[in-house]
């Protein structure tokens, strides 16, 4: 693997007033992947995105962007990285066209009409460029953060919570341009509540509680290792235990003995999927055996969502 | 040093002042003009000359220093105030700039406009009063001085103040005040001796004595002491805002 582009290490970070928001954070950011960073309200995703960005000063630790130290280095490290903050902000009086070609120059491009055109234009924000930001709405606000973000050519790009208050239509809209940007090389790294999000956007998801890191993982083997499936089945009448006769499958009891619950892996895929299923048609058949009957059956597949809800739980 | 960020905040500055034209010129330019109505005409004309000098021709380098410091401090706090209010000084910070390049767009900008204010007053009062400026490129070297020392310091109270009310707390409660006693006005000499010895502590009378001097020839202080004084000025201010920096003083948790 090459060196990742970002690499984060021994983080603290405790505000004034004592609170540890970073507790020793190691993390490696990968040239080119999208990483989603999930966790609950107050996790420290933004304090963490603050410090990267030179927006926070750490307690104690590094980060090194692209080779650069962002502190002894901040010109080099800042100048690759655009960065989408949380809350709504902006010079409410200046035009959208003025406010992303100020961007451009404070991170010391020289102007680009063409670039800029490019940018507001993917960000369907061309027709409003003579607009002033008071007279846009929120999701507009949000794509000329974005816009503003972009408008210096970043390696690197912090979307923390780009989503939040954006409609469903718009979010797809926004995953897209997303998703554009990767293929153009540029490193993505978003923070969202939106488990959804993650799964359809992310490489690697990381997952931080209470200023820790949890667990950081490919997306694909965190389904894999993490995913399970159950076959639940509504039974006519409840039953005080699993009978003897379907001893042999791990069989769970639920909802007041009502439901008998079937909890298998999903991710075994091909010749083990067919397995998998001719398990259940002899589950099936032996339940009708055993004389039981069953009004109704489904099953489910733990999301990340089930997922992030048990790691952090378990903290 | 990279040249397109310091341009980007300069322009961005100006023309937020082009936006609010009427506050930031209209405005002064008529409170000035109210002053040489009142104390020129209306009540000057029954005041002796000092030093030789109309009234109404005595007063005009203090009222342009009156508004010089006041307009200085008022514009460079509010330009970096407004940003930390608004949430957008994310971006100045995340940024690849040095903060002498954010100090330079920021009191650059506001030093500007100071001193194309303090001319446009000088102007204005040349239609109330007969003007003459016996040393003009001292009194530019005055101008431009005193306009980046005091948007120097505006800047230092923009990213002190956490409230609109800190932001006017100090030009209204230490700037003001140090201008009318400063001399703006009249000279110390005609102070009774106590209180002229209290006057000498007041930095403010260094520079209207000294702007005073471009004009007339006459002063209260040495032009040496004046020049030491805004120097001085210049330094502390520069002291402090790079100590803001490397702290990151309320900018940076
Ligand atoms: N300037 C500050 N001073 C003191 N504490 C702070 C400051 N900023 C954040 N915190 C605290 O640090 C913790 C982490 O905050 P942070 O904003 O990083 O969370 P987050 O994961 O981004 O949450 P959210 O999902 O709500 O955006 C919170 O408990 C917060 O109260
Ligand atoms: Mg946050």
């Amino acid at each position: 693997m090459s060196e990742p582009i970002i690499r984060v290490s021994a983080l603290n970070k405790i505000y004034e007033g004592g609170f540890q928001a970073l507790k020793q954070i190691d993390l490696d950011i990968q040239r080119g992947e999208i990483f989603a960073l999930l966790g609950p309200n107050g996790a420290g995703k933004t304090t963490l995105i603050s410090v990267i960005c030179g927006l926070v000063n750490a307690t104690s630790g590094q980060v090194v962007v692209d080779g650069f130290d962002n502190q002894a280095d901040y010109r080099e490290a800042r100048s690759r990285i655009g960065l989408v903050p949380q809350e709504l902000t902006n010079e409410a009086f200046e035009t959208v066209w003025n406010t992303v070609n100020f961007s451009r120059g404070l991170f010391g491009k020289p102007p680009d009409p063409e670039h800029i055109e490019r940018v507001l234009k993917s960000l369907t924000l061309w027709d409003k460029r003579h607009n002033r930001l008071i007279t846009l709405s929120g999701g507009m606000k949000r794509r000329v953060l974005i816009a503003k973000a972009l408008s210096h050519e970043p390696r690197i790009l912090f979307l923390d919570e780009p989503t939040a208050g954006v409609d469903v239509g718009l979010r797809r809209e926004m995953w897209d341009v997303v998703r554009q940007l990767r293929e153009s090389g540029v490193t993505i790294i978003l923070t969202t509540h939106y488990i959804e999000e993650a799964e359809e956007m992310a490489d690697r998801i990381g997952v931080i509680n209470n200023g820790e890191i949890v667990l950081v993982e490919d997306k694909a083997a965190l389904m894999r290792k993490l995913g399970s499936k159950q076959l639940a089945l509504h039974l006519h009448e409840p039953l005080d235990s699993v009978p003897l006769a379907l001893a042999a499958y791990d069989l769970q009891l639920a909802a007041n003995g009502s439901e008998l619950i079937y909890t298998y892996d999903a991710s075994r895929t091909g010749g083990a999927e067919g397995q998998e299923s001719s398990t259940i048609s002899a589950l099936l058949a032996d339940v009708e055996a055993a004389g039981l009957v069953f009004k109704d059956l489904h099953t489910r597949q733990s999301s990340l969502e089930d997922i992030f809800v048990d790691l952090v739980k378990e903290r | 040093m990279n040249l397109y960020p310091v341009r980007a905040i300069y322009m961005a500055e100006l023309s937020r002042t082009r936006r609010t034209l009427l506050q930031s010129i209209v405005s002064p330019v008529i409170s000035t003009s109210l002053y040489f109505v009142v104390f020129g005409a209306a009540i000057g004309s029954r005041i002796s000359e000092i030093d030789g000098i109309s009234y109404g021709a005595f007063i005009v380098p203090g009222l342009i220093m009156l508004m010089l410091l006041t307009q200085s401090v008022s514009n460079a706090s509010f330009g970096i105030f407004f940003p930390k209010f608004s949430g957008s000084v994310y971006e100045l910070l995340s940024a690849p700039i040095s903060y002498l390049e954010i100090v330079i767009g920021y009191v650059g900008a506001a030093a500007t406009k100071s001193v194309v204010l303090g001319l446009i007053i000088l102007a204005t009062a040349g239609f109330f009063v007969p003007l003459e400026i016996a040393h003009p490129l001292w009194m530019m070297t005055f101008l431009v001085l005193t306009a980046i020392t005091f948007s120097l310091l505006g800047f230092i109270i923009g990213i002190w103040a956490d409230g609109f009310d800190k932001l006017q707390l100090v030009p209204l409660l230490v700037i003001t005040p140090l201008t009318f006693l400063g001399g703006s006005f009249y000279s110390i000499d005609m102070l009774p001796p106590f209180w002229q010895g209290v006057t000498l502590f007041n930095p403010v009378l260094y520079l209207i004595s000294g702007f005073r001097w471009s004009f007339y020839g006459t002063s209260d202080v040495s032009l040496a002491a004046s020049v030491a004084m805004i120097l001085l000025f210049l330094g502390v201010c520069l002291a402090l805002i790079s100590w803001i920096f490397r702290t990151g003083y309320r900018l940076k948790p």
